[in-house]
């Protein structure tokens, strides 16, 4: 299916501008964390839509499960018990993790495997495992700690927003199977406005610190979150300013030339090891050598 | 610069392993940026309702196959049903599931039996399943009902046979269970309500 | 529910206790948060633990589990005691007014009437004064001592705020919090809706949990309001439908009751169940009853049943006592049955004290499972390690297991929590050889009726005459089934008033219940039903949308019982007059000519509203009863008794009287007593309850569930771990007097020690989704520990409240 509504907005790897003509709508979805329940519908809905299904893994003393994001786990409730002033004045913060879809992707800027990680103009960032080589730079790239290598593939899986339903016009199948609306999806402007009615709302409930979760150091994010506490997101697990990884940055600037030039050489000897091994290889060759040459 | 020395090599050694392999005329395949296949695009759809708990949502069951005579349909994906006035299109983690329950490795796919101090089942046909299954009830019924009690008021009941019915199977199932197991005399007779 | 689900948006409070419906009704819990954005509403949660729900509450109190009669009783002193209830309704629609026997009495724990070798009430004082004209006598200043205000205040009098808080654990300034936020409602343009479940039901009180919770939305005047009401959130998909169907001992479809083996006359039995009003120009609607049974009986029999026969009316079992499946059980355990079948029920995982059950079945001659999945129960031979121990060879049992085909591959109906009935259309064949469970039911019968019809055998003429003209004997199609209970005329039915006029065609459907009648010209399977399939077609299969009035009502979608209402007792919603109490959310109102509006009128129709006909229908008297007769079987009034397994050596309301420790009128069986633990060996009070993530048993079995919530685990506050050295992630082994289970400690803020009575009393809460059939890990029946013990008026058994030990596996 050519999907026109998504133009390729950038393309990892890849220096050949894309086209940028048209104006489309920038989606996003909202998770108002003071809505969830925690319930893990949108955990089901992700994996069933998806066709993924994780392992049965074990309890670890506490409710989230999986205990971690994964290959076949896009998105995990992550749940934070909180004593306020008394004993029985409680709060149990729960976040649903996944990828936040920046408007500045880390993952897509660390990238070296070109059409492996694409960004949308609708916002979308997703990842094409026909051309991921599985080095696993986008984990290194990405503030949020969010794309995971698959053991059975060695290729980075993480949450689409759902690019396929969306280009079809629908709504991501976390937002629609969402039983108290915590999760909603529509334009980034939609999005922003009825994050600002919700935290008007809390506010007027006296939770007087709460705020949107948009962060400006990844440019923004297609993914926000409604917080309680916007002041403090590091109590549900949300980096306080989350920027892309220096090195990253830097690779961006200076280094790719410089680096594409002077290490021409290994270049060579691990193209070799592409050409014979597969791609996987290519990468753990280099980050051994690497390692040895930091080591001494 | 907040960067060390491996990190900088790790940056270099990105570009290697990616770009400069493009550079040299080893780009992988010069893919379209295609997002996956949208997977329903002529399935068919069958509004149904979730059979677990009594919010009953509306769910919307996609199946492979147009209902031609030649295809046989296969439930692919099962969604919640936005017309329904009380889910709206949602569902919780059971609902949003239900693919793998109609699908669970666990269905029962023909009659069983586990003869009395055997360790295994075996298999039946429904023809002889429900034959045994009525000679043991007739045989039983007719040995132990009750027509007169001992103050020789009639009560007709038939006390050594139970049955504890379904609270998922529908209203029409539930009618004909209760027509039927009523007029064999039963009165230990139950259901899921309550447990 | 008496209302229903998207009913609870209107609600300007909604409280969740006795259940979680977050976490166990979590899409309709989406009309809580909605009703939170769109009217500024409260949700309070009072449960012991703070849970799912109370994860976005606005208030939240815990409860030690089984003391929530104290803390409703609580609440109806204090809105009593403080005028806060909705005066003219109270005065107006309930039994306020109404005097009671003067032979009634309470006396430290007990009602006039006890037997205590019996453990039952002889019930004659729990009565009413009638004069001589056969109504009740009344004191419309609700002075009298012997009025049901005055002895209803009396009674809960006793439960100040610091009795409720010594019994609940709950801190007194959080029930103090809650009887102003709920007292709030008392307003008759404010209203409060109660959300239950199961942390209700399963006591042995639970049924008078439930009443005590109708009495305070009645003294708010809440009850047929929108956003009010009694709402029950049921359990299975289609639980309502099939206690519609009444699959319960005593019963006949629309709750209508079998016979009393005592009642050997006909007439004798019509009369007692068509009760005369009982205060001047009341509907005492149950006066139909006879329309109903009759149509019951022609719908079974067809022309086998009539009117020299009775209507067959020997043909139905008649009963001694009650066979629910608590006493199923024990008299299986007894070896008192032979053949059982557990039609989608998993009764080794669902019902109390696992030992026993399995022992109960390995006495059975046959077991038939019917069901579209491996169940336990099926399995209950098979040894599974320490999860089920067991010698094969001594089980005795034949078991023959029979796939039913599932929701996805048949059609029919459901009716849901608000008694909507929504039909459902089949997507693809039955998966292997499975069948839906009318046919497998309707294949067993033709079985049978043909080697009744062969051989002859004990009482054959109810098998032989069962109406049966269904195209595909093996197969009635649901179509035909839905047809038949909603009843045809089965000649020209014409209007009384007018012969000549006929009202419905021999062979059509009937309208509603309104035309079935008693004389055997009407066949109905279940007159609540009635106008679910009508000459006009398929009512349930109904698919519009729309929603004039704004309230959620959607009358065109699907169809409600009874006759497509959707809030029952809506007269209630209107004042004396006919007006609504709050004109922004009318449900009703009167025309000056007629009832009308945005429901169907649970009323007359044309019925003005200065005659005084109370809109309680149902009812004799008219009105609700704030005083229960003898309706319930432990007392007309509820009164806090602690659970049969209490961390309380006595009950603080009566400590000097043991026979009011706990329920005087539940039913314990030989053996199961000497089985309820006691505190100075199990500490500490257990709950059991469902997840999110899981359904009943039936989802171990469903990989997408295994994976979100994959092992069996307990939970335990941080105050009792750091006391058993528990740490998260720990195995633990957990114990009651019957059995043990092992999982994996779950150590949380969210579960605390509460005072009650001079100590600390700790709450473990145990998931119950595990077992040793599925794809998620196996675990233990957690019905091993629980006690068998149920609701002394329904015998629902005590889940919620029982003793446990606990240590580090």
């Amino acid at each position: 299916m050519a999907l026109q509504s998504l133009d390729i907005k950038q393309r990892s790897a890849t220096t050949t501008p894309s086209p940028s003509e048209r104006q489309t709508v920038e989606v996003a979805k909202l998770i108002d964390t003071t809505r969830c329940i925690g319930c893990k519908a949108c955990q089901v809905a992700c994996m069933e839509w998806n066709d993924i299904r994780d392992e049965i893994g074990s309890v670890d003393g506490t409710y989230n499960n999986p205990t971690d994001l994964t290959s076949a786990s896009w998105t995990v409730m992550r749940f934070y018990e909180k004593e306020n002033s008394s004993p029985f004045d409680l709060e149990w913060l729960i976040r649903k993790d996944g990828c936040m879809h920046c408007a500045d992707p880390g993952c897509l800027k660390a990238c070296p495997a070109p059409g492996a990680i694409v960004q949308y103009a609708n916002g979308i960032v997703d990842f094409h495992q026909e051309n991921c080589i599985g080095c696993g730079y986008c984990i290194t790239g990405c503030p949020f700690n969010v794309p995971r290598i698959s053991k059975k593939d060695s290729k980075a899986y993480k949450c689409t927003l759902c690019s396929d339903r969306v280009a079809v016009g629908m709504e991501p199948a976390c937002v629609k199977t969402c039983p108290t609306g915590a999760i909603m999806f529509g334009s980034k402007e939609q999005m922003t406005e009825q994050a600002e009615h919700r935290i008007g709302e809390l506010k007027g409930r006296g939770h007087g610190k709460a705020g949107l979760y948009d962060p400006a150091g990844v440019g923004g994010t297609h993914v926000m979150y409604v917080l309680k506490d916007a002041d403090d997101p590091t109590q549900i697990g949300l980096p306080a300013s989350p920027t892309i990884s220096a090195l990253v940055s830097v690779w961006k600037g200076f280094a790719k030339p410089l680096a594409t030039l002077a290490m021409a050489g290994v270049a060579l000897g691990s193209l070799f090891h592409y050409v014979t091994k597969g791609p996987n290889e290519v990468s753990k060759e280099i980050e051994d050598e690497i390692e040895k040459e930091d080591a001494q | 610069m907040n960067m060390n020395r491996r990190q900088f090599f790790k940056v270099c050694s990105a570009g290697l392993g990616g770009s400069s392999i493009a550079l040299m005329g080893f780009s992988p395949t010069a893919a379209l940026a295609e997002v996956r296949t949208f997977k329903l695009a002529r399935a068919t759809e069958t509004r149904n309702t979730c059979p677990y708990c009594s919010v009953a949502c509306g769910v919307i069951l996609y199946s492979m196959g147009d209902k031609a005579k030649n295809a046989k349909s296969r439930i692919i994906h099962i969604e919640g049903d936005p017309d329904n006035p009380v889910n709206r299109g949602s569902l919780c983690p059971k609902g949003a599931g239900l693919l793998d329950m109609v699908h669970s490795p666990k269905r029962l796919m023909h009659p069983e039996v586990r003869e009395a101090g055997s360790t295994e089942w075996k298999r039946l046909s429904w023809d002889d399943a429900l034959t045994r299954i009525a000679k043991l009830m007739k045989e039983d019924r007719d040995a132990n009902f009750i027509a007169k009690n001992t103050a020789g008021d009639t009560v007709n009941r038939w006390m050594t046979m139970g049955l504890l019915a379904s609270s998922a199977s529908n209203n029409e199932g539930g009618y004909l269970t209760h027509k039927v197991f009523r007029n064999l005399g039963i009165l230990s007779l139950d259901t899921q309500a309550r447990i | 529910m008496t209302n229903h689900w998207v009913d609870i948006k209107n609600a300007d409070l909604v409280i969740i206790m006795g259940g979680n419906a977050a976490e166990a009704h979590v899409c309709g819990f989406k009309w809580v948060v909605e009703a939170k954005e769109k009217r500024g509403a409260k949700l309070v949660v009072v449960d012991p633990r703070f849970n799912r729900s109370a994860a976005v509450s606005d208030y939240y109190a815990p409860i030690r589990s089984g003391t929530d009669i104290a803390f409703l009783g609580g609440v109806i002193n204090f809105l009593v005691t403080n005028d806060k209830i909705h005066h003219d309704y109270v005065k107006n629609y309930t039994d306020s007014t109404f005097l009671v026997h003067e032979g009634f009495s309470f006396e430290d724990g007990i009602f006039s009437g006890y037997n205590a070798e019996k453990r039952s009430y002889d019930k004659s004082t729990w009565n009413y004064q009638l004069g001589a004209d056969g109504y009740v006598l009344t004191d419309p200043t609700m002075e009298s001592p012997n009025c049901v205000f005055q002895q209803m205040k009396k009674h809960y009098s006793r439960y100040t705020p610091d009795v409720v808080s010594n019994i609940t654990g709950t801190p007194k300034d959080r029930f103090l919090h809650i009887c102003e936020m709920i007292a709030a409602t008392a307003a008759a343009n404010k209203t409060m809706t109660i959300l239950y479940a199961l942390g209700w039901t399963q006591h042995s009180v639970g049924s008078q949990n439930i009443r005590t919770m109708a009495m305070i939305q009645l003294l708010l005047g809440n009850m047929g309001m929108a956003g009010g009401g009694i709402n029950a959130l049921r359990g299975h998909s289609n639980v309502q439908g099939i206690t519609d169907m009444c699959l319960l001992t005593t019963n006949l479809p629309g709750y209508m009751t079998l016979p009393n083996e005592k009642e050997q006359d006909f007439t004798a039995y019509l009369a007692k169940r068509s009760p005369k009003p009982l205060r001047p120009n009341q509907m005492s609607y149950w006066q139909n009853y006879p329309k109903f049974h009759v149509s019951l009986m022609k719908a079974w029999y067809g022309k086998a049943a009539t009117k020299e026969n009775n209507f067959c009316f020997d043909w139905l079992p008649k009963f001694d006592k009650g066979y629910d499946v608590l006493h199923m059980f024990e008299r299986m355990h007894n070896g008192q049955m032979n053949g059982f079948i557990a039609q989608g029920f998993n009764p080794l995982a669902a019902v109390p004290n696992t030992k026993k059950v399995a022992d109960a079945l390995a006495q059975l001659k046959f077991l038939v499972v019917i069901d579209p999945l491996a169940t336990d129960t099926s399995e209950f031979w098979r040894p599974a390690g320490e999860f089920n121990e067991v010698d094969p060879a001594k089980v005795q049992t034949t078991v023959f297991r029979l796939p039913a085909a599932c929701f996805a591959e048949e059609e029919g109906s459901y009716t849901n929590s608000g008694r909507v009935l929504q039909w459902h259309w089949k997507s693809a064949d039955p998966i292997g050889e499975s069948k839906s469970d009318g046919d497998i039911v309707a294949s067993l019968f033709v079985k049978l009726r043909e080697l009744y019809a062969k051989d002859g055998g004990a009482f054959p003429e109810p098998i032989l005459n069962l109406n049966w003209a269904y195209k595909h004997a093996d197969e009635p199609s649901p179509e035909e089934l839905a047809k038949e209970f909603n009843g045809k005329a089965l000649v020209d039915l014409v209007d009384p008033k007018d012969p000549t006029k006929v009202l419905v065609k021999a062979g059509e459907q009937v309208p509603s219940f309104a035309f079935l009648r008693d004389d055997g010209s009407t066949s109905c399977g279940n007159w609540l039903y009635s106008g679910s399939w009508t000459q006009a077609g398929n009512m349930m299969a109904r698919r519009d949308t729309s929603d004039p009035s704004g309230l959620g009502q959607t009358l065109n979608w699907g169809f409600a019982w009874p006759v497509n209402r959707r809030i029952l007792y809506n007269r209630a919603s209107a004042d004396l007059a006919g007006k609504p109490w709050d004109k922004s959310r009318t449900v009703i109102a009167w025309d000056g000519q007629k009832w009308g509006g945005n429901d169907v009128p649970d009323f007359k129709g044309n019925e003005p509203p200065e005659n005084g006909m109370g809109p309680f229908i149902m009812n004799p008297e008219g009105v609700a009863r704030l005083f229960a007769l003898g309706r319930m079987a432990e007392g007309p009034f509820s009164e806090h008794y602690e659970p049969f397994e209490s961390p309380l050596e006595v009950n603080p309301m009566h400590p000097n009287n043991p026979l009011a420790r706990t329920n005087p009128a539940a039913r314990v069986f030989k053996g199961d007593m000497e089985q309820f633990g006691t505190a100075k060996d199990f500490p500490y009070v257990a709950t059991t309850y469902r997840l999110a993530e899981h359904y009943h048993f039936w989802t171990k079995n469903v990989p997408l569930n295994a994976i979100v919530q994959p092992e069996q685990f307990v939970e335990i506050g941080e105050e009792l771990a750091k006391e058993k050295g528990i740490v998260a992630g720990d195995k633990v082994v957990v114990r009651s007097n019957r059995g043990k289970i092992k999982a994996v400690a779950v150590v949380t803020k969210r579960i605390r020690g509460l005072d009650v009575a001079g100590k600390k009393v700790h709450t473990i809460g145990i998931p119950l989704h595990w077992g040793f059939v599925g794809v998620a890990k196996p675990g233990y029946l957690t019905n091993k520990l629980t006690p068998y013990v149920g609701d002394a008026n329904v015998q629902t058994p005590e889940f919620k409240a029982f003793l446990v030990n606990i240590e580090k596996a």
